[in-house]
């Protein structure tokens, strides 16, 4: 028989097709990490949207949650789609899965427009630093003096995805490791609790195209140089998990929109508030310095409100409201042509 | 008053002007107290791409035949532009006044028109009016002289201006002081000497003036709109505002006070595009409205819409290309681009409104024809239509449901126990879709803009895409039969037809009746929408010769007419022209007389 969830599904039910990506790519955790999480968290995948852009990253929400629908879309510009699909129906949970080249360069000016919405949306970089679909050039976030078969020396620093996600004002922002799997799916558990746009990026290692021990999106470099920023057990609601008084300083509970917590246990002494954005900015560049990332949740603020909730719509999904509701009826149209009309 | 026989009911006025000098409320005044004497009317504002200072033109037809399109020529002039007076002195027909401001001290050089002084800074001076509005006011001194000259009711300018102003009675006395002062200055000190007159008749009882991006917006509020994303650009915007506007008033939720539709301003037209897409693909009626520039942006969604099959409505209020070209002029420019657009084997639906009716109209079928057909459905109004005022009977309601298309519940799913999203189970080529949240384990599938097989799963096999392609191409000549069909008036002529669509049908009407007067009968069919079907194919058997007028410089609506009937591509002529304004029936006919030599 096997165990299931509070909806009497297996784990299997949460799977997608089998996945056309290579053995081993960074990836394809990812994607096992998310069925995990809504396994646990027992998502009614009906009500969820997966959504993507265009690249080995994008390929992947075919190969997880088969009863959830998807749509990828096209190079960079899985935001928009999103906002229009959240938007329209606000039951919807929605998970977008992007890559580096999808989100640090074609459509980081849409990432940015989108964060700075704060559309409800849990968006997941799957970041290796290299374009594998084309056969391996360099992306936006590949390192500094990087080197690469195909392209040779890269001359450019990296655009830092999480660096970007805060400057517009982000209310969530989480880093973590494709080789570290507990952390992923604490971080997506947070993440599938935020109300409005959950940046999560996701060092990814490309095994074809970009792991050897020079690249710090390797596995090599992420094992040897991953920095957890805290231990994170996340807690949900339907579960509740009454926690003896922590002593002060080792632990911070973060609350989450939907009630639930995630609570920080802090490994580093000199303890990181995520709720400080300054703070996340100091650490982010304070990282790049050093050369190492940093992986947990960086920065969150549980109350800026989402795009549902500036547009000032209808709890009611906007998508399926019925005809007496969107067409106004004939009188309504007979009195305006009366106030035009010549000559009274 | 001159020997000369009256010309009643039947010229054009030209008021040149300053950009920002807030000259359109004096000049809509005019054409709505024209329109309000009974006098058929059109108005056309030929505008700079700029805030303030460059020159403007604004002309008022009167036409007691109805006619509407543009004249070539004028016969009234209002020369409040220095800049430009002695080119629109010179340009104003043998016959015809000018009105300009006195103390101009203009040199009256042509004897063969009458020149109108009038002292519009002594007049501003003496109104009662605050220093910072008397640049701003100093328009209302030549309703005022117009109203003189022309014989228009001051009463109905008061109407005008009390539309206007939405019955505010401060700037309705300050304009209408002025109004006065200058009409009774005028009738004191002019001594009449042209020909022009307005008079009182039957024209324009029950009928309305109304821009058409209003008219356009209107109808996508009657349609359902629930959804619009939108990038601001010139000649498109006023039609999302006034979509928001209407929306505003129409479709506020009265229990909790929220919206039961949502606007979002896009960073992009590529951001615009793709949020009407994720809002379609949802359920959602979703539109967008832009312009040429936009649409070019928005080239990558359109194929996305056309293949992953999404509902959306495009607005393209076209206006001069190639490039950025002339943001502020008319053009039928974007045919091809919208018929065609996206790369790959790809055509679109096509709309052609050729008045506010019919925007209205097509504003609430476009979206029922998107949902009907699941694709993306293009409405091309043009600049001329979008921007300007015209006369139209009241708009009707729409005459059937709201018509949802092929969309399977979870009840549905269950009495069925199968889906395939682009399964073609009706042999229309139109498949069945669920929308996101349907609750069913059938009830999912994978939209995707890549090849994909009939269970929208992903496929890079020959048969899978061969299939779906031929599928697609049986949905668009599903497409065919439930658009709007030609609108075709028949002379007997076995020789000459006209085809034209969008504004350009005020040309032809027109030019029609000057080339009967030459002898020359013609039958006429106006395209309402692509691709095209069999009245359009028949009324091309039919004619020895067909011109194709058009107003862009390719001639592209002819071209499409050959390569889709090229058994009888050569009969089809083009009579295009492009100039950044509306096409007149002069040129219609010349043209044609040209080609006919």
């Amino acid at each position: 028989m096997g165990a299931v969830n509070l909806l009497g599904l297996k784990r299997n039910d949460y799977k997608g097709n089998p996945s056309s990506l290579c053995q081993g790519c960074g990836h394809n955790s990812i994607s096992s990490q998310i069925i995990a999480v809504a396994y646990d968290m027992s998502l009614d995948q009906h009500r969820i949207i997966k959504m993507s852009g265009i690249g080995c990253s994008s390929k992947s929400p075919a190969y997880f949650l088969g009863k959830a629908h998807g749509f990828n879309g096209l190079h960079g510009r899985m935001p928009a789609l999103a906002t229009g699909a959240t938007t329209v129906n606000t039951d919807l949970i929605a998970i977008g899965v992007s890559g580096d080249g999808d989100t640090g360069s074609i459509g980081l000016g849409q990432f940015k427009h989108m964060v700075r919405r704060n559309v409800p949306i849990v968006y997941i970089i799957e970041n290796n630093g290299v374009y594998g679909l084309t056969k391996g050039q360099f992306s936006a976030t590949a390192d500094y003096g990087q080197e690469l078969k195909y392209a040779g020396v890269n001359e450019l620093p990296p655009i830092d995805i999480c660096m970007e996600a805060l400057v517009d004002n982000a209310s969530f922002v989480a880093r973590s490791f494709a080789g570290d799997p507990t952390q992923v799916r604490e971080l997506l558990k947070a993440a599938l609790s935020h109300r409005g746009t959950a940046v999560l990026d996701i060092i990814s290692p490309c095994v074809t195209f970009n792991n050897h021990e020079a690249s710090t999106k390797s596995y090599p470099y992420g094992k040897a140089h991953e920095e957890p920023l805290q231990d994170i057990t996340y807690i949900p609601e339907y579960d509740p998990i009454i926690i003896e008084e922590m002593e002060p300083g080792q632990v911070q509970a973060v609350e989450m929109h939907d009630g639930s917590h995630v609570l920080l246990k802090k490994l580093d002494p000199t303890q990181h508030d995520p709720t400080d954005r300054l703070a996340a900015i100091r650490l982010l560049e304070e990282a790049r310095q050093e050369n190492q990332f940093i992986t947990g949740l960086i920065y969150v603020d549980r109350n800026r409100p989402s795009l549902a909730e500036t547009s000032h719509i209808i709890s009611d999904p906007l998508a399926h409201l019925a005809e007496e509701r969107l067409r106004p009826p004939k009188e309504a149209l007979d009195k305006l042509m009366a106030s035009l009309v010549c000559c009274d | 008053m001159a020997e000369r026989e009256p010309i009643v009911n039947d010229f054009q006025i030209m008021i040149a002007t300053v950009n920002g000098s807030g000259s359109q409320t004096a000049n809509t005044a005019l054409l709505r107290a024209i329109f309000r004497m009974g006098v058929p009317v059109s108005g056309k504002n030929i505008f700079p791409s700029n805030i303030q200072g460059l020159p403007t033109w604004f002309t008022i037809r009167v036409s007691k035949d109805g006619y509407i399109a543009r004249l070539d020529e004028y016969q009234a002039l209002v020369a409040m532009n220095l800049q430009t007076a002695s080119e629109d002195i010179e340009k104003l027909a043998p016959g015809g006044f000018c009105v300009f401001p006195e103390e101009w001290k203009i040199r009256q050089e042509r004897d063969d028109i009458t020149y109108y002084p009038v002292p519009v800074e002594a007049l501003i001076d003496e109104a009662e009016v605050p220093s910072n509005l008397k640049s701003y006011i100093a328009n209302m001194a030549y309703v005022g002289a117009l109203a003189t000259i022309l014989n228009i009711d001051l009463d109905e300018i008061a109407f005008a201006l009390d539309f206007h102003f939405g019955g505010k009675a401060k700037p309705i006395n300050m304009n209408m002081g002025v109004v006065r002062a200058a009409y009774e200055w005028a009738q004191d000190n002019l001594a009449k000497s042209d020909p022009f007159a307005v008079q009182r008749m039957n024209g324009t009882e029950g009928m309305l003036l109304l821009d058409g991006n209003s008219a356009s917006a209107l109808g996508a509020v009657f349609g359902g709109v629930s959804f619009a994303a939108w990038y601001p650009i010139t000649p498109s915007t006023s039609l999302i505002d006034a979509l928001r506007e209407y929306l505003s008033d129409l479709r506020t939720d009265p229990n909790t006070g929220n919206a039961t539709y949502a606007v979002i301003q896009a960073e992009d037209e590529i951001g615009a595009a793709g949020m009407v897409v994720g809002a379609g693909w949802a359920g959602a009626r979703a539109m967008t409205s832009t312009s040429g520039p936009g649409l070019s942006l928005m080239t990558e969604f359109a194929g996305l819409a056309y293949y992953a099959e999404v509902p959306v409505v495009i607005w393209d209020v076209q206006r001069m290309g190639p490039s950025t070209g002339l943001p502020t002029r008319t053009s039928q420019g974007d045919v091809l681009m919208a018929y065609f657009m996206g790369h790959g084997d790809t055509k679109h639906v096509v709309l052609f409104p050729h008045n506010i009716d019919e925007a209205f109209e097509f504003g609430w079928m476009a979206f029922d024809l998107a949902e009907r057909l699941q694709t993306l459905v293009f409405v091309l109004s043009d600049l001329d239509l979008g921007m300007n005022l015209w006369m139209s009977k009241p708009f009707k309601y729409p005459d059937m449901p709201m018509d949802r298309g092929k969309v399977l519940t979870a009840e549905d799913l269950e009495r069925l126990g199968h889906f395939g999203r682009y399964e073609d189970v009706d042999g229309d080529g139109i498949p069945y879709r669920t929308l996101p949240g349907t609750d069913h384990p059938l009830g999912a599938y994978f939209a995707r803009g890549t090849g994909h097989n009939a269970q929208a799963v992903y496929s890079e096999r020959p048969d899978d895409w061969v299939e779906n392609m031929e599928r697609l191409n049986r949905k668009f000549e599903t497409a065919r039969t439930l658009i709007p069909k030609p609108v075709v008036d028949r002379a007997n002529s076995a020789e000459i037809g006209l085809i034209a669509y969008g504004t350009t049908d005020a040309c032809v009407i027109e030019g029609r009746d000057l080339l009967r007067e030459q002898g020359i009968e013609t039958d006429y069919l106006r395209v309402r929408a692509l691709p095209f079907e069999n009245t359009t194919r028949d009324f091309i058997a039919a004619h020895d010769r067909l011109y194709v007028v058009e107003n862009n410089t390719d001639g592209q609506m002819a071209k499409l007419l050959c390569m889709e009937f090229p058994d009888l591509a050569h009969r089809i002529r083009s009579l295009a022209h492009s100039d950044g304004l509306p096409l007149t029936a002069r040129w219609m006919s010349q043209g044609l007389l040209e080609q006919e030599q």
